[in-house]
């Protein structure tokens, strides 16, 4: 069984592997850029912000909606790809 | 009757006569209806309901209020609250839906098959929400008494008439539709403001792009506004307005470990997840998740803009001013205790510079204008108050509360903009209310009196239950508003660390790892909450004095829910492994949850 597995295994893989992703993006601005590295990242410029401040009042949400537009695109495409849409009458 | 009062009946009246309209529209005869709006809301207006359900009278009065005194460490509200959205998303939206039940004790009580669970979870979103509560009946009375000059407690009343009406009448079905009506109104109230002062202020319309504009006029012409700021504070002797952990600042730990909290807290309120469960189908649930965190990311980028907007605004029209001529809208908030003078050098000035102005009266729970005699007025008439004055240059009390409020004023801007805020902070507060009592209402008649005490109760007689328990949660939650004991007003900030300690972790195993048994999950949710609620009563109220060197690792109270939630995820995970693995039928079940449906082609199962 270990080499075989069905849609259903490898749809979940695919899912785990793309929260994986998109959630260290969401970990790397909302607690990294933002808060770990912020002083570093206020030695640039950005316009009139200091960029580590800039990301973490303005780019997060902006990064935030990104993801989440990546994921529902993603999800729709294993949703087909792995044959797990709903049928809705 | 001023200009904004005529406005504010105007407004605030064809809004409310909107909402009652709304509810008689979509009044409800089954418990699918009044729980989950029959799971058909269309995932767009599903975004724009989560949006208005998810923002309150603390995102939409508080929070812009909260970033102009923090500078870059309000930064944690805004990343909290977004970044929790999209662990939302993507953990909990699509799973909860597929499991396709009512409420969240449903969740647990199923998933973790014992009735002992679900009653854990019934006191954990009972206390939430109701901590939760007690705030937006406060807001709805603050606007109402600065803005009709009513009594705050008549306000109360008013917001309780409403709120009752339409969550009565229509259950999920009319929350859902007037939180529609009332993401509009609230948005519309938030923007109009921000976009005019960015004008004012830096001749950029969007408010986005203001904040990283230069100034035009004034004394601080030709530079960046945020420069401008930073030059003003230090100027005043304030840290600057972006500088990160410096003294007088959170420190990077706790800063950390609130946001954390926030975002995981904001996962975990059963409100926000009863929203999800209102969508036809788990794709309508992803896509609902995705238009929700838009429309919540309009206001929330546009909140550190008018943060910033209104704190340049606020000192450069009151400091070093003469109290005698102190703006209408300063003589007008004077009223409400939210803004306060002590002259201490006699020189009629207004001062303004870092620390409390006054000493906390004995026995309050924070610093707040305690007025003496209702006539008592100083020199240059104004009102005295009973605080001991502290040693510090500032002379000037100011409520983060009324930034957002009060900004219009402070601009110039016509009556009717002003009026138009009231309404939108009314519609975040009644939304939100709204959304809370549902998830009370439920817990009562579904899960304690179907579930658990009367089980075979027809959908009638549930349905009579679910109204009388949210007619019972409004009356409770107005006597909170009208008599918000400090330790209610104290918690409602906590609710966050609650949440995020209790349901966050189990929900998330209970959906990724089949091998959580119930009594892990039980054990989990208690250690965690109890560690939260008992940290946060002990340095609150028990040593209220405590600074960064007693907390646990110097993470302040605020931000203690990570701890707990780490705390429940490890013993829910220690616990499942030394005890019988859950029955077959409820791994089936977890497994079901993980697919949104069976396909379309004809698959060969293996």
């Amino acid at each position: 069984m270990s080499g075989h597995k069905t849609p259903h295994q490898l749809y979940w893989r695919a899912n785990l592997i793309v929260l994986g992703i998109l959630l260290s993006i969401w970990f790397l601005f909302s607690c990294v850029f933002s808060i770990f590295l912020v002083d570093r990242l206020n030695e640039y410029k950005l316009g009139g912000f200091p960029l580590g401040f800039w990301i973490a009042q303005q780019g997060t949400t902006v990064v935030f909606i990104i993801l989440t537009a990546t994921y529902v695109g993603i999800m729709s495409k294993l949703d087909r790809k792995y044959d797990v849409e709903e049928n809705l009458q | 009757m001023t200009d904004i009062n005529k406005w504010t009946i105007v407004m605030v009246g064809f809004s409310f006569a909107l909402y009652i309209g709304i509810a008689i529209y979509t009044r409800v005869k089954t418990t699918k209806g009044f729980y989950v709006a029959g799971h058909g809301v269309p995932a767009i207006f599903n975004g724009m309901a989560t949006g208005a359900d998810w923002m309150s009278a603390a995102s939409f009065i508080s929070m812009a209020g909260l970033i102009s005194f923090m500078g870059y460490t309000g930064s944690m509200y805004l990343i909290g609250w977004t970044g929790g959205y999209v662990l939302l998303a993507l953990l909990l939206a699509p799973y909860l839906r597929k499991f396709g039940k009512f409420t969240v004790p449903d969740f647990v009580g199923d998933r973790y098959y014992s009735n002992a669970a679900r009653l854990v979870a019934i006191i954990c979103a009972i206390f939430i929400s109701f901590t939760y509560v007690a705030g937006q009946m406060r807001g709805v009375g603050v606007v109402f008494s600065r803005f009709l000059e009513v009594d705050i407690n008549l306000g109360v009343v008013i917001g309780m008439v409403l709120v009752f009406t339409y969550a009565t009448l229509g259950g999920m079905k009319g929350i859902t539709w007037t939180q529609v009506a009332q993401y509009v109104v609230l948005i519309i109230a938030y923007l109009v403001p921000a976009i005019v002062i960015s004008l004012q202020m830096t001749g950029n319309p969007i408010p986005q792009l203001g904040f990283g504009s230069k100034i035009l006029e004034g004394d601080n012409a030709g530079m960046f506004l945020l420069e401008a700021i930073d030059k003003i504070h230090v100027d005043l002797g304030f840290p600057e307005y972006t500088a990160t952990f410096v003294g007088g600042k959170k420190s990077m730990i706790d800063v950390f470990a609130i946001t954390m909290a926030l975002m995981v807290g904001t996962a975990g309120l059963p409100h926000v997840i009863i929203r999800f469960y209102t969508v036809k189908s788990v794709h309508a649930a992803r896509w609902s998740a995705l238009w929700s965190i838009i429309f919540i990311g309009i206001l929330y980028t546009t909140a550190p803009a008018i943060a910033t907007f209104a704190r340049v605004n606020m000192i450069q029209t009151l400091h070093g001013k003469p109290y005698a001529n102190a703006p209408g809208w300063y003589k007008n908030w004077e009223k409400t205790g939210l803004i306060a003078w002590v002259d201490k050098n006699g020189d009629g000035l207004i001062q303004y510079g870092p620390g409390n102005p006054f000493k906390m009266m004995p026995g309050a729970s924070k610093v707040v204008p305690t007025l003496q005699d209702k006539d008592a007025r100083g020199t240059f008439g104004e009102p005295l108050l009973q605080n001991e004055p502290t040693d510090v240059g500032n002379e000037l009390y100011v409520d983060a509360d009324i930034m957002v409020l009060a900004n219009p004023e402070i601009a110039r801007l016509p009556a009717w903009v002003v009026a138009l805020v009231a309404a939108g902070g009314l519609a975040a507060a009644l939304s939100t209310a709204a959304g809370l009592l549902l998830v009370i209402s439920s817990s009562i008649s579904h899960d304690l009196m179907k579930k658990i005490l009367k089980p075979g109760m027809s959908d009638a007689e549930e349905l009579k239950w679910a109204r009388v328990a949210a007619g019972g949660a409004v009356i409770v939650a107005g006597y909170f508003g009208i008599n918000p004991p400090g330790f209610v007003a104290q918690v409602v900030a906590f609710a966050f660390g609650l949440a995020a300690s209790s349901f966050f972790p189990i929900i998330i195993l209970g959906i990724f790892s089949k091998r959580t048994t119930k009594e892990g999950a039980i054990s989990g949710m208690i250690t965690g909450i109890s560690f939260t609620f008992l940290y946060i009563v002990y340095f609150k109220f028990i040593k209220p004095t405590s600074g960064p060197d007693e907390w646990l690792f110097g993470i302040s109270p605020e931000g203690i829910g990570t701890i707990g939630m780490l705390l429940n995820f490890i013993v829910t995970l220690t616990v499942s492994q030394f005890t019988p693995e859950p029955p077959a039928k409820v791994k089936r079940q977890v497994e079901t949850l993980r697919y949104p449906g069976h396909g379309k082609k004809k698959t060969i199962e293996i």
